[in-house]
């Protein structure tokens, strides 16, 4: 009896072919069309703007990357280079100031020097002048004591 | 038959007893329509639900849609190859979706508790009819993928590496849609037998582990059906050189 159902020799069975198979296969092929229209088509547009979008913004990305690297190696450069002029402004200020120390030193020795021996030479004459007259001076006195001293005799 | 003690059970299981619906002068199989048309609505109101507003950034069922899009692109473009598979992800989607709720709809919705007048609600692939339906697609689909796309060149395939393959590949084609339906077929409708049978036998707690196996099998099932779908139809559209 179970071999009768199984095979189907009279009504039903597992291997009972009728009209259900064409039906399903039109089905299923409708089902097809129908889910490409409103699932697979929709789905994939949106996946693929997606992709789309992703890409193009990650290109973007690095693109914008690349130039903020750019820049910041420029702004580097620039900061060097204003970083060297500020240091040679630096010293050049620091040897001009030097300069004008030395200069103003030097002027004031001579200056100090020349004056000092102005006074020496002053101070030479002076002395000369005073020994001279205290020469004359003395001579006269002499003189004139021995003249009292002759004259006291 | 009904006095024999070891006859009644299976009787109770109803194998190979079906609703027949009279259109015309054509016999159909009621309960697999019904089946099939509840399955065919699960799905199209959940692709209706997670389609009507696709944004960006994916919230709630779109997330689901999006992953299955994903996982068919997947198989498809790597059994089709990169050049075919556009054509052909919806087939193979399809097939994939329908059959995966069709088996999943067999295994966990309670049919049993549905009264019928004869036969039983159950997965649609359980019957042979729509198996032998999506295995003979399948063939017609390779047929046209391959001649669509090279001419009579397609037959070139069967002389392929040498004209000794020519039997063997006309065979092939006959075994490819006697395979595809009967594993489908075989798998379904054995996972609801052994059910059935334990839960008659043994009602409580042994049948669960046997359930959680057909989940298994009902997603490999699919799985199956449609990468094999899809290399038969990648074998068809690849270009020998």
């Amino acid at each position: 009896m179970i071999s009768l159902l199984l095979l189907g020799a009279t009504e039903g069975g597992l291997f009972d072919f009728d009209a259900t198979l064409p039906l399903m296969a039109v089905q299923v092929v409708l089902l097809t069309f129908i889910l490409n229209a409103l699932f697979f088509r929709p789905v994939g547009r949106v996946v693929e703007e997606r992709e789309d979008y992703v890409t193009t913004t990650r290109a973007e990305a690095k693109q914008k990357l690349a130039q903020v690297e750019k820049l910041e190696a420029e702004l580097r450069d620039q900061l060097k280079e204003a970083r060297q002029t500020a240091q040679k402004l630096i010293n050049d200020a620091e040897q001009d100031s030097d300069k004008l120390y030395r200069e103003a030193l030097a002027l004031a020795t001579s200056e100090a020097n020349a004056s000092r021996e102005k006074a020496r030479r002053e101070i030479d004459s002076q002395r000369e002048t005073a020994l001279t007259q205290l020469k004359i001076d003395s001579q006269k006195l002499g003189d004139l004591i021995v003249q009292r001293l002759l004259a006291a005799k | 038959m009904g006095t024999l003690p070891f006859v009644f059970p299976f009787a109770e299981l109803e194998v190979g007893q079906h609703l027949y619906w009279q259109l015309g002068n054509l016999r159909l199989h009621g309960q697999v329509f019904m089946t099939s048309w509840i399955v065919i609505g699960a799905l199209l109101a959940l692709v209706v639900v997670g389609t009507r507003k696709m944004e960006r950034d994916p919230k709630g069922v779109q997330n689901l849609l999006e992953f299955l899009w994903d996982y068919i692109r997947d198989l498809a473009r790597t059994q089709i190859g990169e050049k075919a598979y556009r054509d052909w992800m919806p087939f193979i989607g399809t097939l994939f979706l329908f059959i995966f709720v069709s088996n999943w709809g067999g295994a966990l919705v309670p049919w049993r508790l549905i009264k019928l007048p004869s036969g039983e609600l159950g997965a649609p692939t359980a019957d042979i009819n729509t198996t032998v339906a999506l295995a003979l697609l399948v063939s017609l689909s390779y047929f046209y993928a391959g001649l669509s796309r090279k001419g009579l060149r397609y037959f070139e395939y069967y002389v392929h590496p040498t004209p000794i393959m020519l039997p063997f590949k006309i065979v092939e084609d006959f075994t490819k849609p006697l395979s595809l339906s009967f594993r489908l077929f075989g798998n379904i409708l054995a996972d609801e037998l052994v059910v059935a049978v334990l839960v008659f036998l043994v009602p409580l707690v042994l049948p669960v582990p046997v359930m959680f196996l057909g989940l298994f099998t009902s997603a490999i099932q699919a799985l199956i059906f449609a990468t094999l779908a899809a290399y038969y139809i990648g074998e068809a559209v690849e270009e020998h050189h």
